[in-house]
Formats: C-alpha cells, structure tokens, sequence
C-alpha cells in the first residue's frame, strides 16, 4: 500500500525525523490558510499523488506570496498530471501539500528496502539526492553505499554514522544526518514498510538535515497489525475495480486486453497471461483467486471481470491444489446465473477434485467451452474473441 | 532415492485443527504420508484423523520423533511456529501458509542462523516424493516415481509441470517448492546442489518467475556446477513493471527482475527455457533426448 508525500511526512514527524513545516490542502482557500500558517516567506505547492517525478511534469512550484500560493493551488488541483510512472493516462491531483521554503546547500539521496539476497533490511545512501536513484545505480554505482542491518539490534550508530560520512555528509551534520538515518529505520520497521525512500535529503543553510520528499510502501501482508496505516490508504488514487477485489482478498490487477482471466495461483495466473500473449491475445487482467478461496469469493472474482467492459471473452484455468476444483466450478456457475454470461467462457479445470468440477460445469446448462490444457484454453479463447 | 524426504519421514502438522490443515492432513494420510502427530496449543491430549494432538512441537517430537513439520498455522503466528519447530530441532520445517509480513520473516531467518533446522517456504506448496511421502498441498495423483528433480518457485506451475511430465511418461524423484515470498527459507541452490547429488535424479525442472535474482544465480551456479541437466521456465514474460503480481516476491522494481534478464542468464548457463508452461514437459524431453537420458528416465 501507498500513502502520499504528506502522510509520509507526518508519519516521519512522529518519529522525530526532521521534516520541513506543511500542511495539507484541498481547496485554494485551505491552501491559503495553511500558507499564512506557516512561518516562511516562500512556500512550496506540492501535488500529491502516488506517484514519482513530480516536479518534472510541473507538479512542484514556488510562491513567493499568499496571491502565488492561490495561483498555484487553482492551477494544480484538477489538473492530471503525467510522469513517467503514471503511465501515459496521468493522474488527476486532488490534495496539495503547503511547505515551508528551504535554504537549500545540497541534496541527498536515503532509503530502506528489503533486500532479497541478504534476508535483511539494507539502508541505502549517495550523495547523488535528487535524481532517479535508479540511473545513479546504473551510471555510478560506487556512488552509492549500503549498510546491511542485523535485526537483533537494529540500525547501529556506527553504521549510520559511517553512512554519513560515506554520503560526504558535512562533519559538523553528521550526528544530525546519523540520528535521522536510525529514526527512519525505527518507522521503516515499527509499520512493517517495503520501501522508504527520501529523495532528496536535503542539508540547509541553517545547518538542519531534513526530509524534502518521503516515499513510503507498505506491506500488505502486515496491515492487519497498522489499523493507523490503514486509514491512510486513498482509495481515489486506485483502481475501482481492484478496489472491490481487495475487498475479497483477491489478488488483481488491471490490464489493457481483452481476455478476462480467472486462475489459481500466482505463478499460474502470470503464465496464462503469458500463453494469452504467446497466441496472439491480450489479457485485460491478472487474477489470482487464492488458495482458500470459497464459491462466493469466485462469484465475486467473475463478476469483476465481467464489470470490465473491455472483456470479450473469459478463460478459466485451475490446477488445484489447496483450491479445489468443485468449488471453482460452484462459483463460476453462481456468477454466470446472477449476471448473465454474453460473452466466450472457456474453463481448463484440473487437479484436486477435478472430475466433480467437470461434472458440475456439465450439468449447469451454461454454454462452456471447455478445454483440456492451458495452451489448448488460451488458443480457443483467443480464437472466439478474434 | 531422493531428496529432503522419504518413505520413513515422521512428519507433525503444526496447526493441525484448522479447516484447510485438517483437509490436506487426510490427503497425506491418504497418500501414504506417515503423519505421526498435530500441534495446536490447548488442544493436546485429542486426536484428529486419528493422529495424535499435542500442546506444543517440542512435546509431539518427543512423544513421536518426528523429523519433519508442516505449517498450516494462520499468517499473524506463522512466524512464531517456524521458530518453534526450529527450536525444537527437526530437520525441516515445511511452510505452507502464504501472507507472512516480510518483517517476521526476516527476524525469522535470523533466529534459523546457525541451528539444524532447514525452512521450505513460506507461501509454497510444499515438498513430496513420489509414492513415498507428501508433505503440503499438491495434489498427490499427478506425481509418478521416477528420475526428475523438480523445484519452483510457484505451486500451481510446479502441478502444470509435474502433470506434464507423469501424462508423457517421465516421472519425479522429488518436487520441490520454494515459494513465492521475497525472503524465504530454502532456494533454488540449496535444491539444486541435492538434485546433482543425488544418484537417482537425472534431470531437473526449475520454475522461475519475476522478481529479484534468484534465478540468475541459480544460474551461475548451474553453470560452474551441475553435472545434470537442467530446463526452465519463468513465469511473468509479459507481467507490467511496478506490480506485485500475486505472489510478494513477483514484482518487477527499478528495472530489475524481468523474465528477459532471468532467460537470459539462463540461456547463458546452458539451461533450455521452455517458451510457454505448456511446453515445459516437451522441452525436458527434448533435452534428455539429446543427452541420451531418455530412456533412463522413460517410466512407462
């Protein structure tokens, strides 16, 4: 799960890592509001929305008075903004964040991720703030240090410390630098986050070390433990339809064919995207309906599908194991009933229950096309939808 | 032979009252699995499928001497069962429950360091050898004996390989999965340094999919060290950047993970990757045809 630049901040706050003075906004009034507010001269209207590279597609400004602020703020809100991780369709803004301006000497790159090779959290740092961290790994990758964190004691000093001075962090900042390292770790790990990213940590003229951006990821697995996250969550910012998947528990997500697809399990649901696509077809969505899923759950997982108007035809393919077959066919039936089936349904059904599940799809009177592997599926399904 | 289990592992169902353990713990009675215990705190002293229940792992492996478990216990406790069957010293810990936060995992893999007890998992299938011992969720009549390794990261591609094998003839030593979380207890090394070591397997099937690099050093190894074999498959060729495709560790992030990049190293490896999961049978006999393993590994 995502949060906005603002949450992020104040989630940061709480934790006594330095961030610069804001508020957030919803109208040009409360944008004013929040300016007189604040104790400096220039402010800065912030865009936000879940996405990167926002100051490049002109979603950053600086007001030098109250007039520029509501400028700004009517000139931003509705506008859809594009930046290389929107995709091309962009983003509509809807809250901006007011911040105090700052004297800035230097930006710096920070960040907290899981990393897979180590099992562990690894801090990341550079001197390269800023800037897509990415294109820093790849241009320069010796500008950029880490520092592997033993769970048992934590982020040590030392470790932070040396990441400072690494990252050329002035020496008299240093300890300031250290102590807003060891404070995002302590959040990173307290909320059960993914990744933390600060881009750019920013020295000042003031001599203060302060978080200018805060992008935060969390994982989705432990959000049953941060109801405070949870209501975090701007459900604006998501897709509708993989909204009302998550309400079952039921892994979507959006894509732009044709071919609605149903399948058990991850690995699975990604590989019969992949023999769509090899056939010449193009799946409108991933759908892994789970291993516990129940008939009512795949009646609500058929009837997301059937929502997306695009979809011209559905393929269904299970191999059961912990998800048994009989109960895959319970709900495609119930669905297909309840909402009416216009469109190609081709279903593959194998393992666990298997012949009970053929059965029940061949006595519901349901035109179903019913094929014997997932290359036979995906071909006839692609077929049908031409 | 095999790998990791046979035909005398011991094995408890940690978690064993709940719904779905109680329904997978008679497919394994079913299949010949030798279920020697259950653990559920507070439900000790009763018998479920005619197994015995104990309060805690320590307790059942001493009553029974059990030498593996398997963990059905609900994702928030999960953690903490892993960490009991580790204390308690048995050889494997097989984790089948998926939704474990990463941040568990990790305190969990640090707690494992250094002591006796190998982890398969978490969000995995779990492990069984053909006629002789299942241990998870797989269903069993897929599965015929013979002489390839398999190991994946998925379950349900491991069935749609493991099927095609058996329905063309060429049946399995052990299959073998890891799971699709980012940390996780056993990987594809650990399972392919078995593989080559063990007399009875010939070849083996590894399934990758997006995310991290996994692969690519199964890769490397591969190529420094295997003496068999090996033909792949990666799941997620067509899969958007920036999406966590259902399983935790099934993210394409900052450019890394592709299927491209994994195929790649593969191919470099000298490992054939299989175009579609459809073909991933066809593609091992390919293979063995060529290495004249064919016949060796025909079991019907």
């Amino acid at each position: 799960m995502n949060i906005h630049e603002y949450q992020g901040k104040q989630l940061l706050r709480d934790y006594g890592v330095a961030v610069s003075n804001g508020r957030v906004a919803f109208s040009p009034d409360e944008a004013v509001k929040a300016a007189k507010e604040l104790s400096t001269e220039v402010v800065v209207v912030k865009a936000q929305i879940h996405a990167g590279g926002r100051g490049k597609a002109g979603g950053v400004k600086i007001a030098k008075n109250l007039d520029e602020v509501r400028e700004y703020a009517k000139e931003l809100l509705g506008k859809t903004l594009v930046t290389h991780q929107t995709g091309p369709e962009g983003k509509e803004v809807k809250r901006l964040l007011i911040e105090e301006g700052s004297d800035i000497k230097k930006e710096y790159y920070v960040g907290l991720v899981v990393d897979r090779a180590t099992d562990r959290v690894t801090l990341m740092g550079s001197e390269e703030g800023g800037m897509d961290i990415e294109e820093v790994a790849e241009k320069t990758p010796e500008k950029i240090f880490k520092e592997v964190v033993d769970p048992v004691v934590g982020l040590t000093g030392f470790q932070a410390r040396r990441m400072a001075f690494n990252m050329n962090i002035p020496t008299h900042l240093v300890n300031k630098a250290a102590k807003f390292m060891t404070g995002l770790y302590q959040v990173f790990i307290e909320k059960d986050a993914s990744i933390v990213e600060i881009n750019p940590l920013v020295v000042t003229g003031d001599d203060n070390v302060l978080a200018l951006d805060a992008k935060f990821n969390f994982d989705d697995n432990a959000l049953y433990r941060h109801k405070d996250i949870v209501e975090l969550r701007d459900f604006e910012e998501e897709d509708p339809k993989e909204i009302e998947a998550s309400k079952y528990d039921l892994s979507y997500i959006s894509l732009d064919g044709n071919i609605g697809c149903m399948v058990n399990g991850a690995g699975l649901a990604m590989a019969t995207m992949d023999t769509i696509n090899y056939y010449g077809g193009t799946p409108a969505n991933f759908l892994d309906v789970g291993g516990g899923a129940t008939a009512e759950k795949v009646t609500e997982a058929f009837k997301i599908i059937l929502s997306d108007e695009h979809v011209k035809g559905i393929f269904v393919n299970i191999f059961g194991g912990i998800m048994k077959c009989d109960v895959i066919a319970e709900g495609v039936i119930a669905a297909a009933k309840e909402v009416g089936l216009e469109v190609p349904l081709v279903v593959r059904l194998e393992g666990t229950n298997v012949d009970r599940g053929k059965a029940l799809l061949n006595e519901s009177g349901l035109n179903i096309i019913a094929a014997d592997t997932m290359a036979d599926g995906a071909q006839k399904i692609v077929e049908l939808v031409g | 032979m095999s790998i990791y289990i046979n035909k005398d592992t011991k094995v408890i169902v940690q978690g064993i009252t709940g719904s779905t353990a109680l329904f997978h713990t008679k497919q394994m009675l079913e299949y010949g699995t030798k279920i020697v215990g259950g653990v559920t705190p507070g439900k000790g002293g009763t018998e479920v499928e005619g197994v015995p229940v104990f309060n805690t792992v320590e307790e059942a492996v001493k009553a029974t001497g059990a030498n593996v478990s398997v963990i059905y216990v609900p994702a928030p406790f999960a953690a903490d069962a892993i960490m009991e069957a580790t204390d308690a010293e048995l050889d494997m810990t097989i984790c089948i429950t998926e939704h474990i936060p990463v941040i568990d995992m990790i305190k969990v893999k640090r707690y494992m360091e250094g002591k006796k007890t190998r982890l398969v998992g978490p969000n995995c299938p779990g492990v069984i050898t053909a006629d002789e011992c299942k241990i998870g969720i797989m269903p069993g009549y897929i599965h015929t004996k013979g002489h390839v390794g398999v190991v994946s990261r998925s379950g349900t591609l491991t069935y749609e390989a493991t099927h095609q094998l058996s329905q063309a003839g060429i049946g399995q030593t052990t299959a073998v999965g890891i799971g699709g979380d980012p940390v996780n207890g056993t990987n594809f090394i650990d399972v392919l340094k078995e593989f080559n070591e063990d007399p009875e397997t010939y070849a083996v099937v590894m399934i990758g999919e997006i995310g991290g690099t996994a692969e690519e050093e199964a890769a490397e190894w591969v190529k420094a060290n295997m003496t068999k074999p090996v033909v792949g498959f990666i799941g997620g060729q067509t899969a958007p950047p920036g999406k966590r495709m259902g399983h935790a560790g099934a993210i394409i992030s900052g450019g890394k993970g592709t299927a491209a990049e994994k195929i790649k190293a593969m191919n470099a490896a000298g490992i054939e990757v299989a175009d579609t999961p459809s073909v991933i049978g066809e593609t091992l006999i390919k293979v063995i045809k060529e290495k004249g393993l064919y016949e060796k590994c025909k079991t019907h």
